[in-house]
């Protein structure tokens, strides 16, 4: 019975890869193990299994993808770079993987009205370096934002560091063209001010290619800013730097990145990026300002003020751009430098409110020492976005057993704390299952009803965000033979 | 105490059986979206501004506190909302419509200040949407899309919304002054609004940067923005330019107040459709504000 599955799903895999690469082009349709194995995880520790990967190169051969995908009764799941941390794009079983990275193009540029078209391949640093000599760029900078696509960020409703003063990626999409769970083409949002109807577009953004696949992409750009102070502050605890964010803060200061490191992760960035962090300290601040140059040397002055009360033991202002880039290459270089300390690591992604960040660091720090594990943390502090990084050998034997229930009453700590699940990450399949923590029955039903007048078949993306059982009245029909 | 008054106002909206209800807020915008139909019954939310974290820029309120009441409270922390103030307009209500004021240029849409929304359902239930922190990708974005829905999705009950900083100071300029060199050459003016002649320009900052900006605008003082005709419309700011005949157009967004109404270009079909499957996701009956349409708007 088993060999006879077997050959049955080998014989109906085999004519779904035919219609596909006779819709797109044999190269770009892969059904090879090694590829299907090289898809089948995304930067998380989760694994999962294509049946075929597709690259096509615009909307209609993805709206072909996604008709072929529905045809074999197979779900299909979106994909960018793979740099997703919550298993978002990591394959259910039999599903048709659609790639976006070959969809590169920035297609129009409009600099007076601010606005860009790009396709989803596009990689976020690209779009940067492309708009630079026009004195503008895309605010969203997710650490992984020389990899990751803006297609990828849109799904995820990416951040970064400057999020803090920006916002996330939803405030700098206007318009999306998208191929929809029915294969259908639709243009949600708009280039002018209000579009009409319902905000279909926001309700896109971020929701892990679950409604579908984004083709087009217009993103709002963003001026750069006239003047720009980078400060580095030194603490002798971890509270201590923790108090004078919030300071910041209740100052009614806005600064475009407020990021903190603890010790830990600023000896192995310093070891990395030599960017003169002092090793000694407990913790660091690295506070950006920018804006109108009056309003710069305003913040700048009173970020040191208030830093120097809250303990501060020395405040480094940058001098030049050079110095800044250093500065900033530390704290972006700091997750690869983990890897001096222990070959593995798993970085967790709460939010919690700013004025809690002192009780809820101590307790990350005690979570993972009860567990024996080592924690480092850099992260968001302007915007109370934890990233606490544990790091171990997974070789270790119940190491990862150590790691998960860590992970899990970290989680729990920051939400008991009136936070959050996700800052930035997302659900994906990490936390879908946590999902009741933060809603309740109700609450879950609502999202549920949304996805449902997208996906009624549940073909997009399934078994993500959302946990079994949240639509109340369980009115998801899985279309007969689709492996979910 | 704090979530009976929410219970209660969910028990008043009831379910299917207690018939069509509309929302009420401070019907400074009646009229858009279509007629309230006749007959529904009127309900109203509650008032009041349940926290405020002046350290967390954040503060909680329910829905049919006026914004300018809210804004008194935030003021005495030095804070604000990104909401327009008209007079009697009320938080619920702005959000339920969506439009923003004049000085979105340099606040934003209304859409990106709502953090986390308690909501009544077409069948009574109270459902939380979003979350309290600033920062938040936890599930599915339902606030951006009850932002501008009309109330045809849920009945706004309380909110968390983002405050920002007053400024230190603000400037209003006007004079004759092509507004699209000076969008490109100023950097973030809270408002440019241009009535194919005039340029108004708001600024807001520190102090030396107000002044430093507005003398390289050449623009005078005046006392504020000039009156808005009663209608408007919404274009893609690259389109404002070639604009005939008498109008207001706030340059950089793309919205333009007109004399005379102009009807919203129809939806997609493609579009049209997942509006349908939305609405009735959400309310299969039609009971919420039933004479809305969100497509009108």
């Amino acid at each position: 019975m088993r060999d006879r599955w077997a050959a049955y799903r080998r014989r109906v895999t085999i004519a779904l890869v035919e219609d596909l690469q006779a819709a797109l082009a044999p190269d770009r349709v892969r059904a090879e193990p090694l590829e299907l194995a090289l898809y089948g995880r995304d930067a998380s520790v989760m694994r999962g299994s294509a049946a075929v990967v597709c690259l096509p190169t615009s909307t209609a051969e993805v709206a072909a993808c996604v008709r072929i995908a529905r045809r074999h009764r197979r779900p299909f799941v979106p994909r960018g770079a793979g740099t997703g941390l919550a298993g978002g794009a990591v394959p259910v079983e039999g599903a048709v993987v659609v790639v976006t990275t070959k969809m590169d193009r920035i297609l129009a540029v409009d600099a007076d009205a601010r606005v860009a078209w790009v396709e989803p391949g596009v990689v976020n640093l690209d779009l940067t370096r492309h708009l630079a000599p026009l004195g503008l760029h895309f605010a969203p900078d997710p650490s992984s934002q020389q990899a990751c696509t803006v297609g990828g960020n849109v799904a995820n409703n990416s951040g970064g560091p400057h999020c803090l003063a920006s916002g996330v990626t939803s405030g700098h999409v206007v318009a999306l063209e998208v191929v929809l769970p029915d294969g259908e083409v639709a243009l949600l949002g708009g280039l002018d001010a209000e579009p009409t109807g319902l905000d279909l577009r926001g309700a896109f953004v971020g929701s892990e290619g679950t409604l579908g696949i984004a083709t087009g992409i217009a993103v709002r750009l963003t001026p750069l800013p006239p003047a720009v102070a980078t400060l580095l502050l030194d603490f002798a605890s971890v509270d201590a730097a923790a108090e004078v964010v919030s300071g910041i803060i209740a100052a009614g200061i806005v600064p475009a990145a407020v990021e903190m490191m603890d010790q830990r992760i600023t000896q192995a960035a310093e070891a990395f990026a030599h960017a003169g962090y002092p090793t000694d300290a407990a913790a660091v601040l690295l506070v950006e300002l920018d804006g109108l140059p009056g309003a710069v040397a305003d913040a700048r002055e009173r970020v040191t003020r208030i830093g120097e009360a809250g303990g501060a033991r020395t405040v480094r202002v940058a001098a030049d751009d050079a110095e800044r880039r250093l500065l900033w290459k530390g704290r972006k270089s700091a997750f690869g430098a983990v890897a001096r300390i222990k070959p593995n690591y798993y970085l967790h992604d709460t939010v919690v409110p700013r004025r809690r960040l002192v009780e809820v660091l101590r307790q990350v720090y005690a979570i993972a020492a009860r567990h024996e594990l080592l924690v480092m943390n850099v992260f968001h502090a302007g915007d109370g976005n934890l990233h606490p990084l544990l790091v171990f050998d997974a070789r270790e034997p119940g190491v990862m057993a150590r790691v998960h229930a860590a992970g899990e009453e970290i989680v729990a700590a920051s939400l008991a704390a009136g936070g959050v699940l996700s800052g930035e990450h997302g659900i994906g399949l990490e936390k879908r299952d946590l999902m009741p923590l933060q809603f309740s029955p109700d609450d879950l039903d609502a999202q549920a009803r949304l996805r449902d007048a997208f996906d009624p078949d549940g073909v997009a993306n399934p078994t993500k965000i959302l946990p079994a059982g949240s639509r109340c009245a369980d009115l998801q029909a899985v279309p007969e033979g689709v492996w979910v | 105490m704090a979530v009976d008054v929410l219970r209660a106002f969910a028990e008043e909206v009831g379910d299917a059986r207690r018939g069509p209800v509309c929302a009420v807020g401070g019907r400074t915008q009646w009229g858009i979206g279509g007629p309230a139909s006749q007959g529904a019954r009127e309900v109203r939310a509650p008032a009041g501004v349940v926290s405020f974290e002046p350290a967390e820029m954040t503060v909680r309120v329910r829905a049919a506190t006026t914004v300018a009441d809210l804004d008194d409270v935030l003021a005495e922390a030095g804070q604000a909302v990104a909401l327009p103030p008209w007079p009697s307009a009320t938080v619920g209500g702005v959000l339920a419509v969506g439009r923003s004021g004049v000085l979105r240029l340099g606040y934003g849409p209304v859409r990106d200040t709502l953090l986390e929304a308690r909501v009544v359902t077409a069948d009574g239930r109270l459902v939380k949407a979003g979350g309290p922190t600033v920062k938040n990708v936890s599930g599915y974005d339902l606030c951006r899309l009850l932002v501008g829905s009309l109330g045809t999705l849920g009945f706004i009950a309380e909110v968390v919304l983002r405050t920002r900083p007053l400024p230190a100071a603000r400037g209003w300029f006007a004079g004759v002054a092509d507004p699209f060199v000076l969008h490109r050459e100023l950097h973030g003016p809270t408002a440019l609004l241009w009535d194919g002649t005039t340029t108004w320009l708001c600024l807001e900052g520190h102090p030396d940067d107000v002044e430093a900006q507005a003398s390289r605008a050449s623009l005078d003082p005046v006392d504020g923005p000039p009156p808005l005709p009663s209608h408007r419309r919404s274009l893609p700011p690259g389109e404002l330019r070639g604009l005939q005949g008498r109008f207001v157009a706030e340059v950089g967004v793309g919205v333009v107040h007109e004399h005379h109404p102009v009807a919203p270009p129809p939806l997609d079909p493609p579009v049209a459709e997942l509006h349908r499957r939305v609405r009735t996701a959400f309310d299969p009956t039609g009971r919420l504000n039933p004479g809305r349409r969100p497509e009108l708007r």
